[in-house]
């Protein structure tokens, strides 16, 4: 039975790392950027909710509901004013100024609010479970999956149902082109930054009612992230989650053996999916 | 006045000159063949029109507006459409979904845009495969699909490269009437072909261009009749 549960904890701690992912793998997917610094905008996303929730009084479910435009703003800038300047057939330029971001964001955080570890409280909710058979999963875990399935469902209807998923896709294909359409990339880049920082606003809220942050913790939610975008296959958003439910259940085992093991099996699962699938597990048909 | 009108323009890159001081103008619903032999600046004189490349001297007018500094998808909306010499379809959406995309961002206002985009489709022969995604096309389906797509954009003025360049003759044929469905509708074409035939079925001026600089413009069979393009583009000896 304690396998069972592993695996159970396992998957609803991939909703996490899925959340954490989503995020990178829509910038990824449209405009072929690598964030390094997303991982800091989560954890700025998390500090975000944290100071809505407490200059104002509110429940982070409900700060969330501020922090998320306020994000899809700072994402919006990043993209127009710092990050379109920098894309180009050169992939090193946006890698220089993203990882000098992520640097930034750090040192930012540790002036405004010092090393000092952080948490969001919801409340009873955190440590509320539901029987399920013979296991109990908690109620924040099971909401976490819920809500990074929920948010994969919703960017693949906007992809595939909206005319600006559209947009989306027709810019990821050829910009120029895209351009002749009356498409401007530019603009349609910022909104996708922006979308990923809800995203990213959505993760950091579970990343802090679960456990402590701090400001230097951003870069291991990116490598996890990483890990779970390139394990579900570049540009698939139901990959991604696919990729982090792996790493979540491969930490879980891990775990179970020897807590040491926890985060070295996860890492050893991403090699593993590597050396048999290289594109991953859902690549994309053309690319 | 004059739907599309390009005074002294002038495009070098480094020492090459590959627009001379080209000036010209297109009447609205008129069209205009552009020939010339490879190299000789056909193509960058479209990324001239639709704003992919800028001019180093000269002013670009459409439809009564100066152009010249405006980035493509202000032309576009404007009504600037165009296909390209090599096929470029979004490859990763339908082929409804290419004509979609254009007739949503490229500037034409429609109140039932799926009809409009079905239309277009039927009329181009590409019904069939509405559903499929563009990257599985055959050569001509995606030369059908890069005029569909460019008509699409509810343009005013439609720029043809080189479309009927590697069909077969019935294929050839098919696209011509098409072509010139378009053309009857009132839209303004120019188009760069060397199927001259296909070209001198549609058009009423011809135009030649030659290391940038334009030759002559004026009635094809004039043009074609002349020495110095029987010289300089048929490659004869007079």
């Amino acid at each position: 039975m304690i396998w069972v549960d592993t695996i159970v904890q396992g998957v609803l701690l991939g909703g996490l790392y899925a959340l954490f992912a989503a995020g990178l793998s829509l910038v990824f997917g449209i405009m072929r950027l690598v964030n390094l610094a997303h991982g800091d905008l989560i954890v700025l996303a998390a500090f975000v909710i944290l100071t809505m929730a407490g200059a104002l009084g509110l429940h982070p479910f409900v700060a969330v509901l501020i922090a998320a435009p306020v994000m899809f703003a700072v994402g919006w800038l990043l993209q127009t004013y710092v990050l379109n300047r920098v894309l180009g057939d050169d992939i090193l330029p946006p890698l220089l100024v993203t990882f000098g971001l992520s640097v930034v964001i750090q040192n930012g955080l540790l002036e405004g609010f010092s090393a000092d570890s952080q948490k969001l409280s919801a409340g009873p909710i955190e440590a509320a479970s539901i029987k399920l058979g013979p296991i109990a999963v908690g109620v924040m875990p099971l909401l976490t999956l819920v809500s990074a399935i929920v948010v994969i469902f919703a960017l693949n209807q906007l992809f595939y149902r909206t005319k600006l998923g559209r947009a989306f896709r027709a810019t990821s294909d050829d910009a120029v082109t895209a351009g002749l359409m009356g498409i401007r990339p530019r603009n349609v880049f910022a909104i996708a930054t922006g979308i990923a920082m809800v995203v990213a606003t959505i993760a950091a809220l579970y990343l802090g009612i679960r456990a402590n942050f701090d400001p230097t913790i951003g870069p291991a939610r990116l490598i996890y992230a990483f890990q779970a975008v390139i394990i579900g296959g570049l540009g698939s958003l139901w990959g991604t989650l696919a990729g982090g439910i792996v790493i979540g259940v491969a930490q879980g085992l891990g775990a179970a053996i020897n807590p040491e093991w926890q985060i070295l099996a996860g890492h050893i699962a991403f090699v593993l999916v590597l050396l048999i699938r290289p594109r991953g597990l859902f690549p994309r048909a053309n690319d | 006045m004059a739907l599309l009108r390009l005074e002294g323009v002038s495009k070098s890159f480094g020492a090459l000159t590959v627009t001379d001081n080209v000036s010209f103008a297109v009447e609205p619903g008129q069209a205009l063949g552009i020939i010339g032999p490879n190299g000789a600046g056909k193509s960058t004189l479209f990324n001239l029109i639709t704003g992919n490349i800028a001019p180093g001297a000269g002013t670009i007018e459409f439809d009564g507006v100066d152009v010249t500094r405006q980035p493509p998808m202000q032309r576009v909306v404007a009504g600037i459409g165009r296909s390209f010499q090599i096929p470029q379809p979004f490859t990763n959406l339908s082929v409804y979904e290419n004509l979609l995309v254009a007739a949503q961002f490229g500037g034409g206002r429609h109140r039932d845009v799926g009809g409009f985009c079905m239309d277009i489709l039927d009329q181009t022969g590409l019904a069939k495969v509405a559903d499929n995604t563009s990257g599985s096309l055959s050569l001509l389906q995606r030369k059908r699909l890069e005029l569909a797509r460019a008509m699409a954009t509810s343009p005013k003025l439609i720029l043809l490269d080189e479309i009927a360049g590697g069909l077969t003759e019935g294929e050839c044929v098919a696209l011509i009437q098409t072509i010139k469905s378009i053309h009857a509708a009132g839209t303004a074409i120019i188009w760069i072909e060397h199927v001259l035939h296909a070209l001198n079925s549609v058009v009423e001026r011809l135009m030649v261009l030659n290391f940038g600089k334009m030759l002559m413009i004026g009635d094809p069979a004039q043009v074609m009749a002349s020495p110095e393009v029987k010289e300089i583009y048929l490659g004869i000896d007079v």
